[in-house]
């Protein structure tokens, strides 16, 4: 009911800290939560509650104007009986006042509280778009839903063939609008990589691990291998073991200088043998004294 | 809230292709000159030929980003340049690592 930001509790402090506690947890945080270090996915609206709640307690007026407010919404609960539901809208107009009044003109934009800054140019906006590795190969089409300052807008982007892990897009005039004539910012897309359950990317590199039959492996031979542009035909050099790595060169994602397709060979057995299959490779084992251990000194 | 739906499509330019001058650059990261040179003395962002005269300098589109980052790591985290810049090199070294994770 009593709608107001318990600065203390976000920084996980008492009222008594001093201010060199303050500082010292929001130093902590902010390096915990910032969106730049941060991987979780709230990070974003922790680190601005956190700036929030350091904003006002840093400056020992502003933190001693809180305490009063904090105090006098206190009492006016324990004097009156808590009033109607609808009435509880009052106390946190009391609040946003009192925000409004501490950080000035600058103060928190819109009904939606978030602490966002007001500015004559538009932001720059930063989103992520994922994408799946094919679609760095040809290209892909996103369709992304943006809320800026008060609306929402609904945009379709291309995004071009090519990209990495990573790499930003931008948009130039597609971040926030302007206010007051200011120039709209631009629109910042970090491009990331759904796992692949074939491949792993590294830079403009794909890599594949390709299982071969044992006689594959051997004998050597042409086979096929699926590449996110459809499967290609390779050769394998007749005795390849495992881990053999092979490199089909310009066949990773394209560039200027496009990236390479890593092949690494993995010989793999047949679940069953036939009796005529056991046979053979015991005519196999006379045949050829092979001990792969022999580096080994056993 | 009031909503746009825009049916065109519009196209993504792929910073890595895009070159950015030295004033481009200061537009699009809201920095005054002095102060992105000084984030080029530190080495966070490099000129692609540095024996040009600055005015004719040219940066990777991804310097953006770079720069941004810093300046934010700076504002927020309350370190100076060279520890922003250690920073955001650590950031990447991290970012290679998780993709090699997967």
């Amino acid at each position: 009911m009593m709608e107001y930001k318990d600065y203390y509790k976000i920084l996980g402090l008492t009222k008594e800290a001093t201010q060199d506690e303050i500082k010292r947890v929001y130093r902590k945080l902010a390096r915990k939560y910032h969106p730049d270090i941060s991987k979780e996915s709230n990070a974003e609206e922790q680190f601005k509650e956190v700036g929030e709640a350091y904003e006002v307690l840093k400056d020992p007026e502003k933190r001693a104007a809180y305490d009063q407010l904090v105090a006098d919404l206190q009492a006016q609960r324990d004097f009156r009986p808590p009033p109607p539901r609808s009435g509880g809208a009052a106390h946190s107009a009391d609040f946003d006042d009192f925000l409004a009044n501490l950080f000035g003109q600058r103060g928190r934009g819109g009904a939606g509280g978030a602490g966002r800054v007001y500015q004559e140019n538009g932001e720059d906006v930063h989103a992520k778009v994922s994408i799946d590795l094919e679609d760095a190969y040809r290209g892909a089409t996103r369709s992304l839903n943006l809320r800026s300052f008060q609306q929402e807008r609904s945009l379709n982007i291309k995004i071009p063939k090519g990209v990495k892990q990573g790499q930003h897009i931008r948009l130039q005039g597609q971040g926030s609008p302007g206010i007051g004539g200011g120039a709209a910012g631009d629109l910042y897309l970090e491009i990331a990589f759904n796992p692949h359950p074939l491949y792993r990317v590294e830079a403009l590199d794909v890599y594949l691990e390709l299982p071969i039959a044992p006689w594959e492996a051997a004998l050597g031979g042409s086979v096929k291998v699926p590449t996110p542009n459809g499967a290609v035909d390779m050769k394998i050099p007749a005795g390849a073991s495992s881990g053999r790595k092979l490199r089909l060169k310009g066949r990773g994602i394209p560039a200027q200088t496009p990236g390479d397709f890593y092949v690494t060979l993995k010989v793999v057995m047949p679940d069953t043998f036939s009796d005529k299959a056991k046979a053979l490779y015991s005519e196999l084992a006379r045949e050829q004294a092979f001990n792969p251990r022999a580096g080994m000194g056993v | 809230m009031q909503i746009v739906k825009r049916e065109e499509i519009v196209e993504g330019i792929l910073e890595e292709n895009a070159l950015f001058s030295l004033e481009e650059l200061c537009r699009s990261c809201r920095l005054p000159l002095e102060q992105l040179l000084e984030i080029v003395d530190e080495g966070i962002i490099e000129p692609v030929d540095y024996q040009q005269t600055t005015t004719s300098w040219q940066f990777a589109g991804n310097s953006v980003v770079r720069v941004r980052t810093v300046i934010r790591l700076q504002r927020d985290l309350g370190v100076n340049l060279a520890g922003a810049a250690l920073a955001v090199e650590l950031l990447d070294e991290i970012k290679v690592l998780r993709a090699n994770l997967l």
